[in-house]
């Protein structure tokens, strides 16, 4: 990664606040953060796969969930007593990655001619198709058990170690959150190292091209075909990987996990943080997953603290300041809280048009 | 040969209804380029409030016919407000933004709008009155209700009148022209933003019109429903080519027919191993092998590349 | 990327910590003030969504038993102990369960009534089992809730199988439909119960001629109705809930169709008949346990339910009612009421609930289960029958 060589003081800091960050919240807020932290790691992944194919090549994926779900199930059924198998995680995993990954490219194969919206609802209905299946495959042959979903699934674990289990470690109690934390932090990483080699490659300079302007891309020499399904089957990929940690750390998989919200909150976390840039995009990933938490706590006693009685209930306080919290950041920061440099640069319009959009405004307000 | 013919009927009440929603997507994507992800909401608000104004009206004893035609006005009223309202404060100040920021903004729209519905109306699934006896008409070994036939009705009026307007009046010209080339229209003396304001009225309009209808026909309201509505009406607007008007009915009548006969024939074409359960996929991939033949939808002849 | 970006990030959620960290010390310094024992109960169902109107009805029900407990007094182990509520929101999604699983036992929480569907009672048990926070579900069916070997899932609702082969029997004996069309909304709930219904109704000598299927949002029902009106089926059986059970039954009679309208305890609500109105005549519905007025107490709590929460009783209020009293019963007999120490009472507790005699087997389901058939008869659910019950299952 880049930034280590620059400032070994920041990257040594930044090693142990993620370290003893699980300690930290457990010690002020309880496990129930930890957990959620967990979560936040697992959409981070998401969102980060999802970057490749929105951010980085332009491509609008409205059925994303589907190849998380891929993961989730393909985990869910090689291990537990659904079919009786219990593969180890390092055949699981990688498995579940790249079937996402076929998955991938059997969504890109047929959609390559399609452009924005019509692309947006393609993938929406492949999303969709996915979920139905995995929903209903429980008869003629049960492969998925349908809507009851496949229940005590394995614990993620690395040969004898488990993490589903309290382990102590040099007189600390680590305790599944604290485990999965680490875990999942781990792959993180590795998606996010993966994310930036990419980025600062010839296929991502190529993915930005298309993005940019396909038919100049494809002038250029780049074989647009190959590098649309590239970023499809390494998005997917991403999205199987964090499918089957989902799995294994949930203990249940059911299809209801993977409806088009959750597509449509992963794209939230991407344009939200800023798409095309990986700080942006980890930022928004945080976000999204922690602000419903903070609402959930604070909705109540907020409303109390300032009203002195809760007159709306704190569920339905806690939805409408999340959808208002979307329409204002949105609002206050158009190109996402942290957008790439190279989105900031073509957003900055030049003065001249600046000044044209204000005298069509001023006009209509007059 | 009944059932074929019920198919055809449960097919085409269903897709008139999308094809008003439909027209509310089109109407805003072909102007703005814009996926209005909020319009199902809209769906929902405009059965919300007619309901709760028929409630009243029915109350009061007004004549069925007269509360009908109130709350239904008073409805679009509302939608148009709220259509209004929408645009200026999540999509104008977006409109040189990136293209997919006024989606997120949508989203958020959908949420908060969802959420002050269920804490207006509550939280649980509401009776729409029916003042009159919805009697069964008899149609070749088919039924089709009262209601049904109204739907069919009011959709066909509400869709030759918006074409009435857009192609024959100077408003509908200014509408297409802004679609065309904003910026030239604005240069020819168009009032852009004020064609923006009206084109979502007018698509609210016709929202809360599917709004009421839906709630007749079905008979149950709730604040959940515009969401899978919305998203129907979205894909048959993207079927029939988005941003193109005829487009938008022709993929909504098309999308209620194969959701039905595919709901009824499925079974039968596939040897029994897909059932009903199979429905969605079905039309999915109606809308995928549709799309990969013509990429810009049944009617569809403007390229949409804003990526 | 430059490297000065990361710890700003670090810095907000750094704030995010500081300000949820005020909230949990406040509520633990607050339950330790009194001289009272206070005695936390867990409560989880969806609170916003499409199935909030019965999470709430949940929550209302959990609520009433608590106020009720602390109104009379309860003593465990010599102390007065007040009950306090945690209700949280799992908006009927599976990973929001775990997380507000989480939260509950964070809160030691001394037991849980909950979740309201099976697709979050099962992941959330995991939790709470790992933790030893008994659970008592006042409303899963899914067979597989308890099956999976966790020593603290309990609940006070009949499962699929249990009421499925009282409605098959029913269907199939009572009714004498020989031809049956079986309609599911592919939920765990609707299509677990409508696979224990199809087997129950074919071991009693009915025939399925249609198996069709709709979803949990959908509205309309004409294409599948359609299809089903064809083949003439003595009996339509849905698996499902009322908000989609009202309009399939008021499409059914649109389409000219007189067939018999059955569904399990998803469409025995007020709802359905105010939301199907004249087409609702006649349908059938079942529910776990004796009906409310037959029991002593359950009359009495129907009349408070709805002179407190200003409407009818929405579903599985009661459940949730005997689910809390059933809790405390056990901490009374077990002079405790932490977790460890009354979880082996509670498997032996025998109690008269508002909805049954409630006594759970080895595996944490309730006991006998017995179901009760309602009709819809003027314009009200009136029972017909009561099944199954004392005899054991």
């Amino acid at each position: 990664m880049k930034f280590n060589l620059k400032s070994k003081p920041l990257f040594a800091a930044l090693v142990i606040a993620l370290l003893v960050f699980p300690f930290v919240t457990d010690a002020l807020l309880g496990h129930g953060w930890v957990r959620i932290a967990d979560f936040a790691l697992l959409y981070i992944m998401l969102a980060l796969g999802l970057n490749i194919v929105v951010g980085y090549a332009g491509l609008l994926d409205l059925g994303y969930i589907a190849f998380f779900a891929v993961g989730a199930y393909t985990y869910a059924l090689f291990c537990s007593p659904q079919f009786g198998l219990h593969w180890p995680i390092w055949i699981v995993l990688p498995l579940g990655a790249l079937l996402a990954c076929f998955f991938g490219v059997l969504l890109g194969a047929p959609t390559l001619r399609l452009r924005g919206d019509y692309l947006a609802i393609v993938t929406l209905g492949f999303g969709e198709i996915v979920r139905i299946f995995m929903n209903n495959l429980n008869a003629p042959v049960n492969i998925t058990n349908g809507p009851q979903g496949i229940s005590m699934i394995d614990p993620l674990r690395i040969g004898d170690f488990s993490f589903a289990k309290t382990h102590e470690f040099l007189g600390m109690d680590f305790t599944t959150v604290h485990l999965h934390y680490y875990l999942f932090l781990g792959f993180t990483l590795l998606v996010i190292f993966v994310s930036l080699r990419l980025q600062n490659s010839r296929i991502g300079r190529a993915w930005m091209a298309i993005r940019e302007d396909e038919i100049a891309a494809s002038a250029m020499g780049i074989n647009t075909r190959n590098i649309k399904l590239l970023a499809f089957a390494m998005g997917a990929t991403f999205g199987g990987l964090s499918g089957g940690l989902f799995a294994g750390f949930q203990g249940f998989v059911s299809p209801e996990s993977f409806s088009l919200m959750e597509s449509v909150m992963i794209l939230c976390m991407v344009v939200l943080g800023g798409m095309g840039n990986i700080t942006g995009v980890v930022l928004g990933g945080v976000l999204l997953v922690i602000l419903p938490e903070a609402f959930r706590h604070g909705a109540g006693p907020l409303q109390e603290a300032i009203l002195g009685k809760i007159l709306i209930d704190p569920e339905s306080l806690r939805m409408l300041m999340f959808g208002l919290a979307l329409i204002l950041v949105m609002l206050w920061r158009p190109a996402g809280l942290w957008p790439s440099s190279q989105h900031r640069r073509e957003l900055a319009p030049d003065e001249a048009t600046v000044h044209q959009e204000q005298e069509t405004v001023y006009d209509a307000s007059r | 040969m009944d059932i074929f013919l019920q198919q055809i009927i449960n097919g085409l009440v269903q897709g008139s209804v999308y094809a008003l929603v439909a027209l509310g997507y089109t109407m805003v994507y072909g102007i703005l380029g814009l996926i209005n992800f909020a319009h199902g909401e809209v769906v929902m608000v405009g059965a919300m409030v007619a309901l709760t104004s028929l409630q009243v009206l029915l109350g009061l004893a007004v004549a069925p016919v007269l509360a009908i035609l109130v709350s239904l006005f008073v409805a679009i009223v509302a939608c148009m407000a709220l259509g209004y309202t929408i645009e200026r404060v999540a999509y104008r100040p977006l409109r040189n933004a990136p293209r997919l920021a006024p989606l997120i903004t949508a989203i958020g729209v959908s949420i908060v709008l969802q959420t002050l519905a269920m804490m207006i109306w509550g939280r649980e699934y509401h009776a729409f009155p029916q003042p009159f006896a919805n009697s069964l008409h008899a149609v070749g070994g088919a039924i089709i209700t009262d209601v049904q036939l109204g739907i069919v009705i009011v959709a066909l009026l509400m869709m030759s009148g918006l074409m009435l307007l857009i192609h024959r009046s100077r408003f509908g010209r200014a509408m297409r022209a802004v679609a065309e080339n904003p910026s030239a229209a604005a240069l020819m003396g168009v009032d852009i933003n004020r064609v923006i304001s009206a084109t979502f009225m007018l698509g609210s309009a016709l929202a809360a019109v599917a709004g009421f209808m839906v709630s007749a026909n079905y008979g149950i309201v709730h604040y959940y429903m515009g969401f899978m509505l919305g998203l129907k009406a979205f894909t048959a607007a993207v079927l029939g080519g988005i941003g193109n008007l005829r487009g938008a009915m022709l993929g909504g009548v098309m999308l209620g027919l194969i959701e039905s006969l595919g709901a009824g024939y499925i079974g039968d074409l596939s040897g029994g191993f897909f059932g009903s359960n199979y429905q969605d996929v079905f039309a999915f991939f109606v809308l995928i092998a549709v799309l990969v033949f013509r990429p810009t939808g049944l009617l569809g002849e403007r390229v949409a590349e804003r990526a | 990327m430059p490297s000065n970006k990361f710890p700003t990030l670090f810095a907000l959620i750094a704030a995010f910590t500081l300000v949820g960290c005020n909230k949990t010390e406040t509520q633990s310094a607050h339950s330790n003030d009194a001289a009272e024992l206070v005695v936390k109960i867990g409560a989880s169902a969806p609170l916003t969504g499409p199935q909030a109107h019965i999470g709430k009805d949940n929550e209302n029900g959990t609520r009433m038993a608590i106020e009720d407990a602390n109104a009379k007094g309860v003593i465990i182990g010599g102390k007065k102990v007040r009950f306090e509520l945690l209700s949280e929101d799992d908006q009927t999604d599976p990973k929001t369960a775990t997380i507000v699983a989480q939260k509950l036992v964070d809160a030691k929480v001394n037991g849980v009534i909950g979740h309201l569907n099976s697709g979050t009672t099962i992941p959330a048990s995991r939790i709470y089992s790992d933790n030893g926070i008994p659970q008592i579900s006042p409303s899963a069916t899914a067979v597989a809730y308890t099956a999976q070997g966790f020593k603290t899932a309990f609940r006070v609702m009949s499962n699929d199988s249990q009421q499925g082969k009282v409605l098959g029997e029913f269907a199939a004996k009572n009714l004498k439909a020989n031809k049956i069309a079986v309609i599911d909304d592919r939920t765990a709930y609707g299509q677990g119960l409508a696979d224990e219904f199809v087997k129950s109704a074919q071991n009693n000598g009915a025939q399925i001629i249609a198996r069709e299927y709709t979803t949990d949002k959908a509205v309309d029902f004409a294409a599948v109705l359609t299809t089903i009106k064809g083949k003439q089926p003595d009996l339509i059986f849905f698996g499902g809930m009322d908000p989609q059970g009202a309009p399939m039954v008021k499409q059914m009679r649109g389409l000219g169709m007189k067939t018999q309208f059955m569904m399990g305890d998803g469409g025995y609500t007020p709802k359905f008949i105010d939301n199907a109105a004249a087409a609702a005549e006649g349908a059938y519905a079942s529910l776990p346990g004796v009906p409310l007025d037959k029991m002593p107490s359950g009359r009495d709590f129907a009349a408070r339910y709805e002179a407190q929460f200003k409407q009818p009783i929405q579903l599985y209020a009661p459940y949730c009612y005997d689910a809390v009293n059933v809790m405390i019963a056990a901490m009374q007999k077990a002079g405790s009421a932490e977790p460890a120490k009354y979880l082996p009472e509670l498997g032996k507790v025998v109690l008269d609930g508002v909805t049954a005699k409630i006594a759970f087997d080895e595996k944490g389901d309730l006991k006998g289960g017995a179901v009760t058939m309602y009709q819809v008869h003027q314009g009200k659910w009136q029972a017909v029958e009561t099944m199954g019950g004392a005899a054991t299952h």
